[in-house]
């Protein structure tokens, strides 16, 4: 994906992170005053052109922010400042199905990124959503005619009203949490996805998040409807300047896996270290479906993230594979929550997280088994690597069984990167970095190679550039 | 020309214990050398200060190539001046393929002024060479795309420090007791790799209890450790000899050193069990 940025570290003037520069901001279309409060939501529901139930639904959402205190778990939070974020820029005035029609500078970025390489070469859809707004959007026409749908979530609400209210906040209603009312009440751009019955589409649809401008709010929202025996793959990528200011990323993404259906939602998000990360993401699966997220964090300031899948009737499986790696200065608190409520369902979770040079890497999860949901099963594994003793690592396995007759495994460890492993390399000719790297890129193998080869390439890839730098 | 490792006066402590008290050796490229000496002489120590492990502290002496010091090269800068050390008990790196592992390390052995992030040697080119080795020895195709010792046995990971060894063919190879814990096929499988590998541009030094990795790989040199000195030098009828007879008559011509290791060896009795 992202191949041969000529930028250098001394010209973008950050250390390791390698997508911190930013563009202009001056040809921006709009850009909404800081600060979160009526007006504000009005203002973006009315420059959207909504219906009148979706202005209602924003601003009855706003009430439940403004109403639920922050949660005291996680992460620090108190820092962020709700006030001093832009909650809707838009850079561009549309979003074009040509990269020649999007304005230079954002055409630029995604180049830098290696976007439009990525969808030559494999994929079969790509939005590419810039700040508030989808400025880019191609899905392949066969699949198009088979009645696939790849839009983002803003058109999608004009052009397919009826589906998108069917299932719009159905998942994740705005009362969930504090964030899921907030992008309820300011979400804009994000991908909608509908796979009609019996459609397999082979290469995978990517999306991917960038944010620009200091101060940034972005709220993306997406919904996935992968209907009976059907299945899709879909990609997230996300990158951001490196600011000294905050931002906040707080999507709400929900995903309704029908019977027989199989969805994997794979995320490959690398924030700067400026961005707070509050994300909500959900999925139903149904009868004999099958529901993965694969969860790659990396970066951010704060991630709190913690994926579910509510398995609603019998057969239904569920998979989360996570990796977090928390470098200098850096939270990810991450996880995955399972909820058996039909008999006969099974989940399983696999968590991998390194810290080093004073990051901190928690695994939050649960699993959940409803009364009557005999015969599941579960199996967790939990993982952590420490690459000096600076850094923290803890694990917070949340079980609630209300049933007898099911199996529940956990498994947890904590390692450190040994000596005598860096020893053993190091007198095969690595050096120390390469042999704590080659150390690291062992420790997720077993996750990586679940991704396409392209993935795969692309998170170590990044892991190599996170451990750059790391020996002192 | 060929090549000279030199030791001198070589002092090395752990953990500020004084292990290594003034150890010289000379060793030239296509030199078969045996190291022997009973348990806690410091045959492990000498090789692993050799390879430069960080908790093995060089208090005094010089390790060079020709001439240039090794004493602040750090391991790895070591394995590119030609120096490879044969682990006894090789650790086990899960998730990491031994063919990755190895043209990583194949690559900066052979271009030593390679920066970190410049290219590999050829995929094509190195996969031919690994499945050649791997049949010369006698080593499964599916060896390679295994976790770098991960589940191997005991046989297993020596043969993998083979395959190391033949791959990287380093100046100065150290087999730290490669032949401990095998049993007699797997010994023999050993011996007769090491000398298929040996030449003219491979010095060998062995440290080992068994006849028989001798025997297939007949040394030229025998240096025999007591209590941290070389105290004896002789070739390859001294080893056959200590073999057979043990170190009792090395300690009656050696008395001084034999009441070091005595004393020792007490020190570390009197230690409490946890502790050792």
């Amino acid at each position: 994906m992202a191949t041969d940025l000529k930028t250098t570290d001394e010209e973008i003037g950050i250390g390791e992170y390698q997508y911190g520069f930013h563009d202009s901001t001056a040809n921006y279309v709009f850009t909404a005053r800081k600060g979160i409060d009526r007006d504000i939501v009005t203002q973006i529901s009315e420059m959207k052109n909504e219906p009148a139930w979706m202005r209602e639904f924003r601003l009855s959402s706003l009430e439940m922010f403004f109403r639920k205190p922050l949660p005291t778990w996680g992460g620090e939070l108190r820092q962020l400042d709700f006030q001093d974020i832009h909650y809707y820029v838009k850079a561009a005035q549309g979003q074009e199905r040509s990269w020649e029609d999007v304005p230079d500078e954002i055409r630029k970025t995604y180049d830098r990124l290696g976007i439009p390489e990525a969808e030559r070469k494999y994929l079969a859809g790509v939005k590419a959503q810039y700040e508030s707004e989808v400025v880019y959007g191609s899905l392949q026409e066969d699949l198009a005619k088979q009645g696939v749908i790849f839009t983002d979530t803003d058109s999608a609400l004009r052009d397919h009203p009826e589906l998108f209210r069917q299932y719009f906040g159905t998942v994740i209603p705005p009362a969930d949490n504090k964030f899921a009312a907030l992008n309820s009440a300011v979400w804009s751009g994000g991908s909608f996805i509908y796979v009609p019955k019996g459609v397999k589409i082979e290469f995978p649809l990517q999306a991917y998040f960038r944010i620009n401008s200091e101060n940034m709010g972005q709220f993306e929202r997406t919904l996935i409807i992968v209907d009976e025996g059907a299945s899709v793959h879909y990609v997230e990528g996300c990158t951001a300047p490196t600011y000294s200011s905050e931002s906040l990323h707080s999507a709400v993404v929900e995903i309704i896996v029908k019977r027989g259906a199989r969805c994997r939602y794979t995320t490959i998000q690398n924030w700067s270290s400026n961005v707070y990360n509050l994300v909500t993401k959900r999925a139903m699966a149904y009868g004999d479906s099958l529901m993965e997220w694969v969860d790659g964090n990396l970066g951010s300031r704060l991630t709190m993230k913690y994926p579910a899948i509510y398995l609603m009737e019998p057969g239904a499986r569920g998979e989360t594979l996570s990796i977090a790696f928390a470098g200098k200065g850096q939270h990810q608190d991450a996880g995955a929550k399972m909820v058996h409520c039909a008999p006969n369902t099974y989940s399983r979770i696999i968590s991998k997280s390194i810290s080093k040079t004073g990051g901190r890497a928690s695994y939050r999860g649960l699993v959940k088994v409803a009364n009557g949901a005999t015969g599941c099963k579960s199996n967790v594994v939990c993982d952590a690597l420490l690459l000096d003793s600076d850094s923290r690592s803890d694990t917070y396995p949340y079980m609630e069984i209300d049933e007898d007759n099911v199996v529940i495994e956990h498994e947890a460890s904590v390692s450190k990167i040994s000596d005598e492993q860096l020893f053993y390399l190091m007198s095969r000719g690595l050096t120390e970095a390469e042999a704590s790297s080659m150390i690291v890129t062992g420790f997720i193998e077993p996750l990586v190679k679940e991704l396409p080869m392209e993935y795969a390439v692309e998170m170590n890839r990044l892991i190599e550039l996170q451990m750059e730098g790391s020996i002192g | 020309m060929s090549s000279v490792l030199k030791v001198e006066n070589l002092c090395v402590s752990i953990d500020e214990k004084l292990i290594l008290k003034g150890v010289d050796l000379e060793v030239r490229q296509g030199e078969i050398h045996a190291l022997m000496g009973p348990n806690g002489s410091g045959k492990s120590t000498l090789a692993y200060a050799l390879m430069g492990h960080p908790k093995y502290e060089l208090v005094d002496g010089r390790i060079s190539i020709d001439g240039e010091s090794l004493n602040e090269l750090e391991p790895d800068a070591r394995a590119r001046k030609g120096i490879f050390l044969a682990f006894q008990y090789p650790v086990t790196v899960p998730g990491v393929k031994v063919a990755d592992f190895l043209r990583h390390a194949v690559t900066n052995v052979r271009n030593p002024n390679r920066k970190e992030g410049e290219g590999l040697i050829p995929m094509r080119e190195f996969r031919a060479e690994l499945k050649s080795r791997m049949e010369e020895l006698g080593i499964e195709p599916e060896f390679a795309r295994r976790y770098l010792n991960d589940g191997f046995s005991g046989g297993e990971k020596k043969r993998m420090e083979i395959l190391q060894l033949a791959m990287l063919r380093p100046k100065f190879a150290i087999l730290d007791e490669t032949d401990s814990g095998l049993d007699s096929d797997a010994v023999r499988f050993v011996s007769e790799a090491i000398s298929r590998l040996a030449g003219p541009d491979m010095a060998i030094i062995i440290i080992t209890h068994h006849e028989r990795l001798l025997e297939f790989n007949r040394p030229q040199h025998t240096h025999v450790l007591l209590a941290g000195r070389v105290v004896e030098r002789g070739d390859a009828r001294l080893a056959h000899e200590l073999h057979d007879q043990g170190y009792t008559g090395v300690r009656q011509r050696h008395p001084e050193a034999a009441a070091e290791e005595q004393a020792a060896a007490d020190a570390g009795n009197r230690q409490p069990a946890a502790a050792r």
